[in-house]
């Protein structure tokens, strides 16, 4: 009985002292909380990642919580999935049964996302992916819950192999991760390639945290490769492109949208990385309509970690969201059907178009090559001037 | 086939590292019948050790040469002194007590090693960037390419094996070992001090894994919380294939497995995700032919 009359106490509290102390103050102040969760790796080697997409995240809920229009308060709820699927699972059902989150901006590791797309369903917990590019995540299911701002990796396949035959290039080893990432990735690659006419003469898979590529790397020196596309996420990248030289590889180095951002540049360092080319389904940020107004804010926020190539892509799915529930208020199943309605919506990266599978279809995808150190637009390189040089073009 | 020969640099490579964990597993065996399964992670606190003493010595302006010893000595007095640590708080006082305990207890001072370097080392979370010390480039012979610095930390690892091996069979210390390895009752009616035998063991045991920690991060450049983990296991099942207790059996099972996943690669190409599969597979087989292990310790009634 104690207890009770203490939590009764305490709730008579907060229910007439609190309102009777701030009752007078503007009504600005009385804004309801909204919660939504941001999820990626913040730790682990994908944490650069995940943190610059964070920044971004909170970046978004600051500015609109500093707007005096809106009629809620927002509260980002961040979480760590590791980039492992279990984890993954883990944190999402932890949100998903929190009837206060109102919706989430997860993943940026395609492993993790598909195997976290059916909890969302399951709980009917609307979220729109921030950085995940397998085609399945949107794809395998009609989920209405689910809605992607980033491309899918089919198009910087297709762009990719393409590129390549331009160059010149026929003789290909393919270089993947064992995740469903890096399967997809692969089997896009093999197929825009030999619809090419061109060769691929060996493919790997090893598990994303293999250590060791020796042995995989002994036997493509033997294959003597043009080019090693590499299908996976920038700590194996960084690792490939490393134990490359080591072994006196002198193969061109093609990347995709997984080892796009600095990070890939500071593991394997500006000279190892110079020449590598990538295909990445977004302009540079400066060349973004609202790229300018990112950039200051971003750094007026007093970031000191960048926000990574998927910063921006971070920041406007939580704008999205928070426009969503601005207009249809802070409930799951209208924030849902509000979603599956969003057609040329302006962002900071173009107008947002979702299919009817949630998947956003206008994503420019863009040819970046290392020069000096920066990941360079191909068309303002000195590589495309003619004035540098690819590796090994015939 | 030109490539048989870079092959057989890079399964040397690993074998010499596994092998090395190998015999710390066979040394704490033989001699205190001890499965002590920190080993890995004793392992990486020595990598780590040695990176500290790589940015310190370098900070401080020192050559790169004496950043390299810097590197191995930092690295193998810290693992002596936690296998010390080790041996002296939790396995003598425990000594009595049922095997399975102690695999447990070592075990659990493997993830307290590993999750202390996770969480307290500055950004212990993401892969450490390991200096590179060693000379880079190499030469090809015939289509194969031999890194410099792949030789030379080979020739370190077996050197540091002979030496081990040296310790144990021409020095009054390790007369003392296996007289304790042998009857511990006999040993101390000879005067053989007990006390001191079992801590400077299990240091000496301790130390080779810093020194493959040591050669792993030189060789590989990078080096992580979560690294000493399969190393163990790999360790562990060599140790238990060359026949545990016997350390020649140790090198053998380390190179053996080294150079199964080498064949599994380089064999099928297109099968390299499944090389630990294929491997421990074939270990299965090896460990159900021949339980003892390739060389049976001496007297292994005892196992």
């Amino acid at each position: 009985m104690v207890t009770m009359t203490k939590r009764t106490f305490a709730a008579l509290a907060t229910f007439t002292v609190l309102p009777l102390a701030f009752g007078s103050l503007d009504a600005a102040l009385a804004k309801d909380k909204v919660k939504i969760a941001f999820v990626g790796p913040l730790t682990g080697a994908l944490s650069p990642h995940g943190i610059g997409g964070r920044n971004s995240a909170e970046l978004a809920v600051k500015t609109m919580n500093a707007d005096p229009k809106t009629k809620y308060e927002y509260e980002l709820v961040v979480l760590d999935d590791e980039c492992k699927p279990n984890i993954g699972v883990q944190v999402v059902t932890k949100i998903a049964s929190d009837r206060s989150i109102v919706a989430a901006i997860p993943h940026y590791c395609s492993a993790t996302a598909i195997a976290t797309v059916d909890i969302f369903n399951r709980f009917k917990l609307p979220m729109v992916v921030w950085a995940a590019v397998l085609p399945e995540i949107t794809y395998a299911n009609k989920y209405p819950e689910v809605h992607r701002v980033s491309g899918i990796l089919i198009g910087q396949n297709r762009v990719g192999a393409a590129f390549m035959k331009e160059r010149g290039y026929k003789k290909f080893v393919s270089f993947a991760d064992s995740t469903d990432y890096g399967k997809s990735m692969n089997k896009y690659f093999t197929e825009f390639t030999k619809e090419n006419g061109n060769e691929i003469l060996g493919t790997f898979a090893v598990p994303p945290d293999q250590q060791d590529l020796s042995a995989e790397l002994t036997k493509i020196k033997e294959l003597n490769p043009e080019v090693i596309y590499f299908g996976g996420l920038t700590p194996l990248g960084a690792r490939l492109r490393t134990q490359m030289a080591k072994f006196g590889i002198t193969a061109q180095f093609e990347g995709n949208s997984g080892i796009m951002g600095d990070a890939f540049i500071n593991a394997a360092g500006p000279e190892l990385a110079e020449g590598t080319v990538t295909f990445f389904d977004s302009p540079p940020i400066s060349k973004m309509p609202g790229g300018k107004m990112f950039t200051d804010s971003y750094k007026a926020a007093g970031y000191t970690e960048p926000p990574e190539a998927y910063g921006p892509f971070a920041y406007i799915a939580t704008k999205l969201v928070i426009d969503t529930i601005e207009k249809a208020g802070p409930d799951r199943a209208k924030v849902t059907a509000a979603l599956g309605d969003v057609k040329d919506v302006p962002s900071i990266v173009g107008p947002i178009t979702f299919d009817d599978h949630g998947q956003n279809i206008t994503p420019l995808t863009t040819k970046y090559v290392v020069q000096d150190g920066k990941w360079t637009v191909w068309e303002d390189s000195e590589y495309a001037a003619g004035k540098r040089k690819l590796k090994n073009l015939p | 086939m030109g490539t048989i020969g870079q092959h057989l640099l890079n399964g040397m490579m690993q074998g010499t590292i596994y092998g090395l964990v190998a015999m710390g597993f066979t040394i704490f065996f033989g001699v205190m019948n001890v499965i002590k399964f920190s080993h890995g992670d004793v392992l990486t606190v020595g990598a780590f050790a040695a990176l500290v003493a790589v940015w310190a010595t370098s900070a401080l302006g020192m050559p790169v040469y004496v950043q390299f010893i810097a590197a191995f000595i930092a690295a193998m007095i810290l693992t002596a002194v936690v296998g010390a640590g080790i041996s002296h708080f939790l396995i003598m006082p425990l000594r009595n007590a049922p095997p399975l305990n102690m695999l447990l207890m070592t075990m659990m001072v493997g993830t307290l090693l590993r999750e202390a370097i996770r969480l307290f080392f500055p950004n212990g979370t993401n892969p450490q960037r390991f200096p590179e010390l060693l000379p880079a480039g190499g030469f090809s012979l015939g289509r194969s390419f031999f890194r410099f610095d792949a030789l030379i930390l080979i020739v370190a690892g077996v050197a540091s094996i002979g030496v081990v091996y040296w310790i144990i069979n021409r020095t009054k210390f390790g007369l003392a070992m296996r007289a304790v390895a042998e009857d511990v009752e006999t040993a101390r009616t000879m005067g053989i001090n007990f006390a001191r035998v079992i801590p400077l063991t299990f240091a000496l045991g301790s130390l080779t894994a810093g020194f493959a920690g040591t050669i792993y991060g030189l060789y590989y450049s990078e080096i992580n919380y979560g690294m000493g983990l399969l190393l163990a296991v790999i360790g562990f099942t060599a140790a238990i294939v060359g026949g545990l207790g016997n350390i020649w059996g140790a090198i053998i099972g380390g190179y053996l497995f080294a150079g199964l996943q080498t064949l599994v690669v380089a064999a099928m190409p297109s099968m390299s995700d499944y090389k630990n599969v294929f491997a421990f597979v074939l270990i299965i087989v090896l460990i159900t032919w021949r339980p003892t292990g390739l060389l049976a310790e001496r007297g292994s009634e005892r196992v």
